[in-house]
């Protein structure tokens, strides 16, 4: 492989906002100005817009792809969206503002590296910024960008800038975000999106683009604890690998190498690394996120859902969880003392809820302790049990091995998402 | 030290995540094959995410009868060096039988009736999980895809009501009858699947590189001349240096003017190009929802 392909890295990013913020229209810019929207795509777009009446070309067309949407002109659901730069490729979570939006939201930041918050310059810090803050901060998106736009509406001062930076760090003191940047732009025009903005001198740092383009995230990653859920046992059976038995999975945390030892969870015998397999032969050693298979020194009995970890530096190993739990079903609220299907990496239990500590008010960050009705896009911390003990760590160490998912026995549905305090 | 994945490499990362992850949730799984190049890429995955062992899923193509003579022939190439099972179902067969009546008039196409034939080989063989190698790039509705899509016991799909997905935990867990699509490749753009092809010197279809064939110009989109097309009395065939970007039945696949001969070339042509590549997929431009109408309807 080349140099250059190797430096391509990828990198996934969520945009929280309403189309009164101008996400649609920064969305565009950035595939625009990249030339990711195809002739045939515009064209068809301008037709409908066209058609509708509107004024110049919706660009929220792009990203409302269902009839549903485009007849009620609102989003439904998470959109993904791609582009890429000589330096990187960029996958977009585009989640709507209004309907299902906790739901949508956690969905889109579960993955994504950076979260872009759009604050309108004129109306400031709003309860949909906290509320959109205080989400990045619950599922650890490890950097934030404030983006304040429409600043050709407030002639591009600086005040307005400034006033905004200062009202969102007083905010954001209250929250766990470690790497915060602001970027004063106007999507509509173009400042600063893409190419430097004449308008604003007083302005010393980056465009958005720049900043996607070079925000460090191979550090996103934990490449200090060593955790490997076992997915999938492979055994060729056939004569030139009779006796191969390789454990297939994705590296959560943690650098394995040929002769390390691992102890299997949950029985605890310990082994060494015999070898590290990829189609394209054989590694010497393996870190997130590798899709890898590794062969072991003694046969000892290992299947999905066991986990294997370094001797000195181990999960916990736990019945009793604390999470935050965002709760997705819209049909029926969490059961106090309800039971559960538990999905936690590649291991699948049955739970029951124990306990509500309490719910969060997600615009104001309050614990609410008089009222324990967890409906659809509450938030709330609760103690759940397990039948089986789960290999954890808490989610601000890994949100791999720190998320769970609930899903409801009769329907099959994932209702709930939990982050394990 | 550096321990950054490039972008290929993550994605194929993700991709043999999802394989393993059907391996493991479902019982009977399929890979939906139909010689394009997203379905060739979806099963070289599999090979890699299974190797040494074999790839534990059969392929199905469902045959419209309208095809390139060059696909069968790849496919019949790829199931043998892989050592892959093959099981074919004829949309010819629903029509004999009655189950479906074939198109008329000019544009006629037999890819809406693939619908049946899909969804009824996906009942005989009782299979849990279909695998396709739809892309979130490619269309609109397909950006609002999941991974793991569930389906009805009617094969159909409800987008509003669809399971989020976080982190890489997927939830495949359904009532006996119903079934799921999943999508391994759904983060790949075009350009991202030409590039690993590239890399990984994957063999291709020669349909894919630029070639002299006879051609005609239908609401301007080129097709390749074949018995399966009727002209209509204005049009002339007239031959042209061409490519697919998609690979799909005669009738509905436009060729796109191309001198592209080499994957080198072909790169170069999809980066700077200015049409998506369905652009070129009359089955695409019936209305502005078909896809979607045909995909809560069974199809892929």
């Amino acid at each position: 492989m080349s140099n250059k392909e190797r430096e391509t890295e990828l990198l996934r990013f969520t945009t929280a906002g309403s189309v009164d913020d101008g996400k649609s229209t920064l969305i565009g810019r950035l595939l625009y100005d990249s030339k990711s929207i195809f002739q045939d795509q515009y064209d068809q777009i301008e037709a409908i817009s066209e058609r509708r009446g509107e004024e110049g070309v919706n660009l929220a067309l792009l990203t409302d792809g269902l009839k549903a949407e485009r007849e009620q002109g609102i989003t439904i659901d998470v959109a993904y969206r791609y582009f890429s730069t000589p330096k990187r490729k960029f996958i977009i979570a585009d989640t709507p503002g209004h309907i299902q939006y906790t739901r949508n939201m956690v969905t889109g930041a579960s993955t994504a590296n950076v979260a872009l918050l759009l604050v309108d310059a004129r109306k400031g810090v709003s309860e949909q910024t906290k509320r959109h803050a205080i989400i990045a901060s619950l599922l650890k998106i490890p950097h934030v960008v404030v983006c304040i736009n429409k600043m050709d509406l407030v002639d591009y001062e600086e005040e307005a800038y400034n006033k905004i930076r200062s009202d969102f760090k007083d905010f954001a003191t209250k929250l766990d975000v470690t790497d915060v940047s602001f970027i004063p732009l106007s999507a509509l025009k173009g400042d600063n999106v893409v190419d430097r903005s004449q308008n604003m001198d007083w302005y010393n740092g980056t465009t958005l683009m720049y900043y996607l383009e070079s925000v460090h995230i191979s550090s996103d990653h934990n490449f200090i604890d060593c955790r490997f859920p076992v997915q999938y046992v492979i055994r060729p059976y056939s004569d030139e690998y009779h006796d191969f038995r390789g454990y297939a999975g994705r590296i959560d945390g943690g650098v394995f190498k040929i002769g390390d030892t691992v102890v299997a969870l949950p029985s605890g015998f310990s082994t060494t690394i015999k070898a590290i397999h990829s189609f394209d032969g054989e590694l010497a050693e393996a870190h997130p996120p590798q899709s890898v298979t590794f062969t072991l020194n003694d046969e000892i009995d290992i299947s999905r859902g066991d986990m294997l970890v370094r001797p000195n530096n181990q999960p916990d190993s736990s019945q009793n969880i604390e999470v935050m739990l965002c709760w997705f079903d819209h049909n029926r609220p969490l059961k106090l003392k309800g039971k559960y299907s538990l999905k936690h990496t590649t291991r699948e239990v049955r739970c029951l809820v124990q306990e509500i500590k309490y719910k969060l008010d997600i615009n104001t960050l309050h614990r609410i302790q008089d009222n324990f009705s967890i409906e659809s896009n509450d938030i709330a911390r609760v103690s759940i049990r397990t039948t089986k003990p789960l290999f954890v760590d808490k989610y601000s160490k890994n949100r791999n091995t720190g998320s769970i998912i609930l899903v409801d026995e009769q329907t099959n549905n994932t209702v709930a998402a939990g982050m394990i305090i | 030290m550096n321990y950054s994945l490039s972008h290929l490499k993550e994605l194929e990362s993700e991709s043999i995540f999802i394989l393993r992850e059907v391996a493991a949730q479902f019982e009977n799984s399929v890979i939906l094959f139909s010689g394009g190049k997203d379905s060739i890429l979806m099963t070289y995955l599999a090979v890699k995410a299974f190797y040494p062992a074999k790839v534990p899923f059969q392929l199905l193509h469902v045959d419209t009868g309208h095809n390139f003579q060059e696909t069968l022939d790849y496919r019949d190439n790829l199931v043998k060096e892989y050592g892959l099972k093959l099981k074919v179902g004829y949309v010819q067969d629903a029509i004999d039988n009655g189950y479906v009546k074939e198109e008329s008039g000019i544009n006629a196409s037999r890819n809406g009736l693939q619908i049946y034939t899909l969804l009824d080989e996906l009942e005989k063989g009782k299979y849990d999980a279909a695998l396709g190698g739809g892309r979130r790039d490619e269309e609109k509705a397909r950006a609002k895809e999941r991974f793991f899509s569930h389906r009805d016991e009617f094969g159909q799909w409800d987008p509003k009501n669809q399971r989020p997905e976080l982190w890489n935990i997927f939830n495949g867990r359904k009532q006996h009858g119903e079934h799921f699509r999943v999508f391994p490749i759904s983060n790949w753009t075009e350009l991202d699947v030409w590039q690993y092809l590239a890399q990984e010197k994957v063999p291709l279809p020669s349909l894919y590189f630029a070639h002299e064939r006879p051609v005609i110009e239908r609401d301007g989109i080129l097709l390749a001349h074949s018995p399966f097309i009727p002209l209509k009395d204005s049009e002339k065939v007239f031959q042209e240096m061409v490519r697919c970007r998609t690979i799909g039945d005669v009738t509905c696949t436009g060729v796109w003017k191309s001198n592209a001969k080499t994957i080198d070339e072909i790169i170069q042509e999809v980066a700077t190009s200015r049409m998506t590549e369905r652009g070129g997929r009359s089955d695409d431009k019936r209305s502005e929802t078909s896809m979607e109408d045909r995909k809560k309807e069974g199809y892929f």
